[in-house]
């Protein structure tokens, strides 16, 4: 009798701990779906459609798609994107790099250096991207006469207005970047270092064999997440050069957002962005693939 | 990470000393060029504080780097009517705090209870739908969400404060359960022998042992509820819910822009995240990187 009770008392708390569980989650799936999930599928429905953003609409099949690859201002969206996000990786992190190494140094002040390169991540790009626009347009004409491409103000120049917005997206991104790649450092052993000079490597050649390979997968996570942001750039461009000049540094999230909400182009642009999906899922996954196999080789 | 920074530079010359002192010495080349490189992200700061403090004639000709002859408060007082400094601050500080206190309540729990129920179906497809929304970019789904909002009369700053608390679950459940499951059970079942219900357990066993992920989530939700742009930008539809960033870019529209005045009130939209970063900086800085390692 008493064997009874005790046997079923737990399950029956079991039953109620468990159904407690799922009132936990179950309302944040829902509300994620309806919320996330949800805009998502209206998108891809809407990707089929003639949607102006209001009034009637109908089907359209794959019209919007094939147009989007006869458009010369979404494929040159695309060009800057690529561009820019490409550049920007690579400036981001060598640059982090070099100067999470020296941080890791034996350096002076060192937590004094490492709390100022980190205060970008607390500033909002767009408002610290006005005062880039400011140094661009009036400090560097005046400062670097002498230079025509500076003189002229860098931000209305055709050709090269796209490496200002890169300057200001690098300078933001190294604070994150720099933290994770000091991170990363510390996690290797002095004695490594201590054993290499013992057998006469260079410093280059303690990197190689030794710091490069023990921060591999903070590089992995780094140029990742690097190239997913940065092909989804807004802010700076907004605070610099807002696309200009003509549309030469308008990114693919910039169109969606302007030709999709005050365009008149709603349904077009989330057929754009549907695409946009697709290329960066692949890219960040074969970007894993790339770097997880090159992982086995060390 | 605290503890490895702790032990470099204080420790290592005890323990070394002996046989090797030439590796701890300090490395001079490498402080001139961190020093050096420094000054990258400190000019456009000394920028932006000099030329708010000048008066208009004195930015005239000028590069804008020359230090302040003369300093003219006013532009101060004329960028907090200019750009409705008390309205906009309210808008950003209300969101900013109800989002970051309803996301650590609501993610760490639902974090907790995917952790503890991974050998369910139900709960391993949640933590994974979660997950796998992270790999969304927002461009997809900006569009219909802007319809969406609107729709369900959301495009307020409390819409705001709901989309923020909701995304947010994808990279925090990742953050949190991690560290949850490295929480022995025993407390937990400790603590139900006692007869408390499994929302007592959470909230008086677990939570508290969360406060280094509630921390880093804080950390990394205020500084992302702060400083957002494109989110405000599309979703909140009345001026009178402007957030202090999007306020920042009416100084842009005008005509003549007054130099001055405008670089005042971007100082006064960085200050309080700037502010709060200089006094915890060391705090910060851990709480991001506890978030970024695993």
């Amino acid at each position: 009798m008493s064997a009874v009770t005790e046997a079923a008392a737990p399950r029956a708390k079991d039953k109620s701990q468990t159904r407690t569980y799922y009132w936990i989650v179950v309302p944040m799936v829902v509300l994620f779906a309806i919320f996330h999930t949800f805009p998502v599928l209206t998108g891809i429905f809407y990707s089929f459609t003639n949607y102006a953003g209001f009034g009637d609409y109908k089907m359209v099949g794959f019209a919007n798609y094939i147009n989007l690859f006869r458009d010369s201002r979404v494929l040159s969206a695309y060009g800057f994107s690529f561009l820019f996000a490409i550049v920007a990786t690579i400036l981001t992190n060598a640059l982090s790099l070099v100067i999470a190494l020296a941080l890791n140094a034996k350096i002076k002040f060192r937590n004094f250096f490492r709390g100022v390169f980190f205060i970008p991540y607390v500033l909002a790009m767009l408002v610290i991207g006005y005062v880039f626009k400011f140094i661009f347009g009036t400090s560097l004409p005046k400062l670097l006469s002498g230079i025509p491409l500076f003189a002229d103000n860098i931000l209305t120049n055709q050709t090269w207005a796209w490496t200002a917005i890169v300057i200001l997206a690098v300078w933001q991104s190294c604070a994150f970047a720099i933290i994770l790649y000091l991170a990363g450092l510390q996690t290797i052993p002095e004695e490594l270092y201590e054993a290499a000079s013992l057998d006469g490597a260079s410093v280059w050649q303690q990197f190689r064999s030794i710091t490069f390979p023990m921060i591999w997968a903070y590089f992995t996570i780094n140029v990742v997440l690097s190239v997913k942001g940065f092909l989804q750039v807004f802010d700076p461009i907004v605070a610099l050069t807002n696309g200009g000049p003509g549309t030469s540094t308008e990114s693919v999230t910039m169109l969606i957002q302007r030709g999709g909400l005050t365009g008149g182009e709603f349904a077009y642009q989330t057929a754009n962005a549907v695409v946009f999906f697709i290329v960066i899922t692949v890219l960040s996954l074969l970007q894993f693939r790339g770097m997880a196999s090159k992982d086995s080789d060390f | 990470m605290s503890a490895t920074t702790a032990n470099t530079p204080a420790a290592a010359p005890a323990q070394t000393k002996k046989h090797r002192p030439g590796l701890h010495r300090i490395n001079w080349w490498a402080t001139a060029f961190i020093a050096v490189a420094s000054l990258t992200v400190l000019i456009p700061l000394y920028l932006a504080v000099v030329v708010a403090l000048k008066t208009p004639d004195q930015l005239l000709g000028g590069s804008g780097f020359e230090w302040p002859t003369e300093v003219r408060w006013a532009n101060f007082s004329e960028a907090w009517t200019a750009a409705d400094y008390p309205t906009t601050l309210a808008n950003t500080g209300i969101i900013t705090v109800l989002t970051v206190i309803f996301t650590i309540l609501t993610s760490s729990i639902v974090s907790w209870a995917l952790a503890r129920n991974m050998h369910r179906p139900f709960f391993k497809g949640a933590f994974f739908y979660f997950l796998s929304a992270m790999f969304i970019p927002f461009p997809i789904i900006m569009l219909p969400l802007v319809k969406q909002t609107a729709a369900f009369g959301l495009d307020n700053k409390w819409g705001m404060i709901i989309l923020y608390t909701i995304f947010g679950i994808s990279m925090n459940s990742f953050i949190y359960t991690a560290y949850v499951r490295s929480i022995p059970l025993e407390l937990e079942e400790a603590a139900r022998v006692d007869g408390a219900s499994t929302w007592r357990v959470f909230w008086k066993v677990i939570f508290p042992l969360l406060a280094p992920m509630n921390a880093t989530v804080g950390i990394l939700t205020c500084v992302w509820a702060w400083n957002d742009y494109i989110m405000p930008l599309v979703v909140l539809t009345d001026p009178s819910d402007r957030t202090l960033v999007l306020a920042q870019s009416i100084f842009q529209g005008q005509y003549n822009i007054d130099h001055t005045v405008s670089f005042a009130s971007y100082l006064m939209a960085m200050a309080p995240l700037l502010l709060v970063y200089i006094f915890a900086q060391r705090w910060v800085i851990s709480g991001v990187t506890r978030g970024s390692i695993k």
